[in-house]
């Protein structure tokens, strides 16, 4: 074993300073907490280059933005078609206008309803205040279902859900602060509307209230993970330690490592988001295991009658080099997290890194002086576990040959069962059901079908194009197309109003609705139309101001990330044959959040090859043979196959955080490997067969990598009550990850080296040919 | 009973106080009344006018776009004016013509003749918040100035672009305005509207409309004052709408006769 460094040394020899140059660390990098802030628009998990972003910044700026949100009034009792629902209806969709930062309000009570009266073109709000009679209703229900723009949009097809729609004008840039406040006050209108119209049950969806949500969603974990972790933790090491003092020093070790994090985050203009909000959970976890390391052996060596110096100088003797390779494949693992095309997890990544190779500094230097100036007692009863893992490494030993096939008939099914799972992002899936939000999208879901929009954007590149009829035609057709596909709910086309508008130029004879012959026709209806719409009903959310450029939007079911995409390219398709002269581009929320899962997994392959690369390259040099470096490249591969293949079967869904996972949980898995294939080299280069280094490895690291395995699947697994989805499942795959590492390690591992070193079994002694060189 | 009057006093005292600000509110009013007046005043008389304007839309991205009209005023004595404006281009609208009848207290009345189908149709609709032709101006933006159109309070003395100035605020009467309330900035020598901002119903900023370039006219030795360039920013959207006058006339050949349904059609 290597001598320890003379800074360490003089860590322990002159604690005090040491600490105290630890409490200013601390608080300079500390200090710069203050700076961070929390973001929770969905954008954060875009980076600003990201095609599907630009395309629909590029469409927000030409068009009106489409923040919104929305009403969801569902009456307990019967369609909306009667009195009380209209009174509701018309009063919230006036008081909607008061919502923060709102530039337009929908509903059918506002609607602007056209007809001809006396050869005049009369636009009208369908309700007015005080028209909630019962003729008034019917009439109502008449002109909804003859209105493509109304049916299925602002009343669904079956009348039992009706919605008010409000457009929000969100500034650029961190809109966490108006988020919060328009969502407050559209939970306020949702209450007192409830409570003045007991008969109506009121839902909120829209792309603002998601925004809430992932803020509240940080928040709930930011309130409840946190302290649940530090509960564990605290159990955790009163367990693993039985001291007071070693376990608030741990304490103190693992709240110093979060403080540093975050701090050096707030001084490098960091955002806090839903991803990275847990970066102290898990931050927590990583130390903690560095810190039993070092207080385990501690404890060992001065239960063998060690001074408590002695014990401790002993005990980073062994750890400095397995805590400090650990440290920096882990944080190799999650640095590779850059390579994702998600900047919250990449910023999740760096940060964890970061705190990660704090942890193993203050591990191996404050932590020793805080107990070398401690009180400490030291049990004094003797070690029974050794036994027990000698017994498991004799039992593996015996039975290699059936471990063998059945670990590689249990990777193969693996394998297999992986194929199960699919990309899918659904932004509005990432919240579990507990979620006030997640209740509204499935009330959406069953009564209005999806909420899944795509826009599309029909460029003709000149004025007044989309006047043109046989542009105006293309558009129609595409409408069409689009509303006749089974996975369609609704299409705002302007086609649609166009016709109205011919008809109602002609006396609103039925046998008119269609498009106008002429484009003077087709400009003058529209310019009449535009002229006769109130404020925050004009036509800039479906027509540019060149009137070159127009809008058609179809509604979805909320699809999985595939199918979304697989249809975009179909309706692109689609429209280039159609109109082959046009340019068309598809863009929305939905459709980013659709993309980024595969490119994300596109970026990770290549950060993960990477990451494989890094570590093995440090595994090699650590252990100085090329050999037990490709056995370690195989356990490393290994449990991310297991783990994807579980995931395969309980779920089968990838999600943009699942598919970092990979290279994260690589750098953490590979600990137990290296400390395994250490000391099994340790041992046979001592001359051991290989029967008896597996019992030498046993016995000395099998404690260790349950231990830590424990402790790293109790943090990650508390990820798994968060009651946002990117976090639980990250957390779910992480534990299975981890803990079929510790089963590789400890049975297939063994069965394996059994099986490779079978030759050498013989002649016992012979060093591997590489391994010399050191 | 000393007691009691003790109270009375007491009382008296609290209530001044209470009241002092609503008098003072109640003098800034009658203020920004007589201002508003006195700018309606130094408008009188000009007849009518008729303009040749180019109105340049933008929106958020810097995307431009253009229209050509002519507006044909005729100033009104006991009503809001009444305004002719044919929209030269784009072509596909050329031949569009508008008129407008402008109100005190009712709606405006508005019919439109379409040349593709060579009818005239009545805008029967609330439309007074709504834009004119897409651009960020609203139609009430656009028709007359009245006085019974708003409510006033005087705010302050100020100086814009080196002038005096009265800064008031005018709270619409009609319940279908798009806003809450307008600040307008009046230029202290020649009532002149300098800048404009509005709000929109939950009271948030709108707009902000700045009048540049002004212009003396005489009509009948009558000082009159135009701006050569009108600009208008939504401060919400990012959109904006600039109005320019390339020609100015008064005292044509117009009368009310010009200003009806039938002319309308021979408008071109």
């Amino acid at each position: 074993m290597q001598k320890l460094p003379e800074w360490m040394k003089w860590c322990l020899h002159s604690p005090k300073l040491a600490i105290l140059i630890f409490i200013l660390l601390c608080s300079v990098t500390g200090w710069g907490a203050q700076n961070l802030y929390f973001r929770g628009d969905y954008k954060v998990f875009f980076e600003p280059d990201n095609p599907q972003r630009k395309a629909f910044e590029d469409m927000q700026n030409i068009f009106n933005k489409s923040e919104n949100v929305s009403f969801l009034i569902v009456p307990k009792e019967d369609t909306v078609y009667q009195s009380d629902t209209f009174e509701l209806i018309y009063q919230l969709t006036e008081d909607a206008w008061q919502l923060p930062l709102s530039t337009r309000v929908e509903s059918i009570s506002n609607y602007q309803h056209t007809y001809a009266e006396d050869e005049d073109l009369v636009v009208t709000d369908l309700v007015r205040e005080g028209q909630y009679d019962s003729d008034h209703v019917n009439w109502v229900k008449n002109v909804v279902q003859s209105v493509p723009e109304i049916d299925g949009r602002l009343v669904s097809d079956t009348g039992d859900v009706a919605v008010i729609n409000a457009t929000i004008q969100l500034p650029d840039g961190d809109q966490t602060k108006e988020v919060i406040e328009i969502a407050d006050y559209a939970r306020e209108l949702q209450t007192k509307y409830e409570q003045a119209f007991p008969d109506h049950e009121i839902y909120l969806t829209g792309m603002v209230i998601m925004n809430d949500a992932f803020a509240v969603a940080a928040q709930d974990d930011a309130q409840t993970l946190i302290p649940l972790m530090f509960v564990v933790i605290t159990i955790m090491i009163a367990l693993l330690t039985r001291s007071v003092v070693a376990a608030l020093a741990t304490l103190l070790i693992v709240g110093s490592c979060i403080v540093v994090t975050m701090g050096l985050a707030g001084w490098a203009g960091i955002f806090l988001s839903t991803a990275t909000v847990n970066v102290p959970t898990m931050v927590m976890t990583l130390a903690v295991a560095d810190c039993i390391h070092v207080i385990v052996s501690f404890r060992q060596y001065a239960r063998q009658g060690m001074a408590k110096h002695e014990a401790l100088t002993e005990s980073l003797r062994v750890n400095t080099k397995p805590v400090f390779i650990t440290s920096a494949t882990t944080a190799i693992g999650f640095l590779m997290l850059n390579f994702s095309a998600v900047p919250i997890l990449s910023d999740l990544g760096n940060m964890t890194a970061v705190g990660v190779m704090f942890a193993c500094l203050f591990s191996l230097t404050v932590l020793p002086a805080i107990l070398n100036l401690a009180p400490l007692r030291v049990p004094t009863e003797a070690d029974t576990t050794h036994s027990k893992y000698l017994q498991a490494s004799e039992w593996i030993c015996r039975h290699y040959r059936r471990i063998l096939p059945i670990s590689v008939f249990v990777v193969v099914v693996a394998m297999v069962a992986s194929t199960n799972n699919v990309l899918n992002d659904i932004a509005v899936k990432y919240f579990d059901d507990s979620s006030t939000f997640r209740q509204a999208v499935n009330v959406q879901e069953e009564t209005m079908g999806g909420m899944s929009n795509i826009d599309f954007v029909i460029y003709t590149e000149q004025e007044y194009g989309v006047t043109d009829p046989d542009v105006l035609q293309k558009v129609d057709a595409f409408s069409t197309w689009l509303s006749v596909q089974p996975e369609v709910h609704h299409v705002t086309s302007f086609s649609d109003t166009m016709k109205r508008l011919n008809m109602n130029m002609n006396n609103d004879a039925p046998s008119a609705y269609r498009l106008p012959d002429t484009q003077e026709e087709a400009s003058q209806y529209l310019l009449l139309y535009e002229m006769s719409l109130p404020y925050g009903l004009d036509l800039n959310n479906q027509i540019d101001i060149n009137k070159s450029a127009v809008r058609v939007i179809a509604v979805l079911d909320n699809l999985g990330s595939n199918e979304f995409t697989e249809f975009e390219r179909r309706a692109k398709a689609q429209f280039k044959q159609l109109a082959p002269q046009l340019r068309v581009e598809a863009a929305s929320p939905p459709l980013m959040f659709a993309h980024i899962g595969a490119r994300n997994m596109k970026n990770m392959v290549w950060g993960t090859i990477l990451a494989l690369v890094l570590i093995s390259g440090l595994i090699i040099i650590a252990l100085r043979s090329w050999r037990l470096g490709l056995v370690s490249l195989m356990t490393n591969l290994i449990p991310a196959g297991i783990g994807f293949g579980v995931w395969g079967i309980l779920s089968g869904q990838i999600n943009m955080a699942l598919s970092v996972v990979l290279s994260m949980t690589m750098g953490i898995i590979v600990d137990d490997t290296v400390h395994f294939l250490s000391k099994y080299q340790l041992a046979r280069h001592r001359g051991q067969s290989v029967r008896e280094a597996v019992g030498y490895t046993f016995a000395t690291v099998g404690q260790a990598l349950v231990t830590t395995t424990i402790v790293l699947a109790a943090g990650f697994g508390i990820l798994m009550l968060s009651s946002f989805r990117l976090n639980s499942d990250m957390g779910t795959l992480t534990v299975i990850i981890i803990v079929a590492a510790l089963l590789v390690d400890l049975l297939f591992l063994p069965a394996f080296l059994m099986w490779l070193d079978r030759k050498k079994e013989q002649s016992r002694g012979e060093k591997d040919a590489i391994s010399e060189t050191n | 009973m000393q007691y009691l009057k003790q109270i009375n006093t007491w009382f008296l005292c609290v209530a001044v106080t209470l009241a002092a600000p609503v008098w003072a509110d109640e003098k800034s009013q009658k203020q920004g009344l007589k201002i508003a007046q006195e700018r309606k005043d130094r408008d009188r008389g000009w007849q009518n006018s008729v303009a040749e304007i180019t109105m340049i839309l933008r929106n958020a991205s810097g995307q431009e776009a253009t229209r050509e009209m002519r507006v044909d005023s005729l100033e009104m004595q006991e009503d809001g004016d009444k305004a002719l404006t044919v929209f030269e281009s784009p072509r596909d609208v050329s031949g569009t013509a508008f008129l407008s009848f402008s109100h005190a207290m009712e709606p405006d009345e508005q019919w439109i003749y379409l040349p593709a189908i060579k009818r005239v149709k009545r805008i029967a609709s609330r439309n007074k918040s709504g834009p004119f032709m897409s651009s960020e101006f609203a139609f009430e933006d656009m028709t007359s100035f009245e006085v019974e159109k708003f409510n006033y309070d005087f705010l302050r003395e100020d100086t814009y672009q080196g002038d005096k100035v009265y800064v008031i605020e005018q709270i619409p009467q009609d319940e279908f305005s798009g806003y809450s309330k307008q600040i307008v900035w009046i230029d202290q020598e020649h009532y002149r509207v300098r800048k404009v901002d509005f709000f929109d119903r939950k009271g948030d900023e709108l707009k902000t409309l700045e009048f540049e370039d002004y212009e003396s006219y005489e009509v009948d030795g009558k000082t009159f004052w135009r701006p050569k360039r009108s600009y208008m920013f939504n401060h919400q959207t990012g959109k904006s709408t600039e109005l320019i006058t390339d020609e100015l006339v008064f005292k044509q050949d117009l009368d009310e006769s010009d200003f009806d349904k039938n002319s309308l059609r021979r408008a071109r």
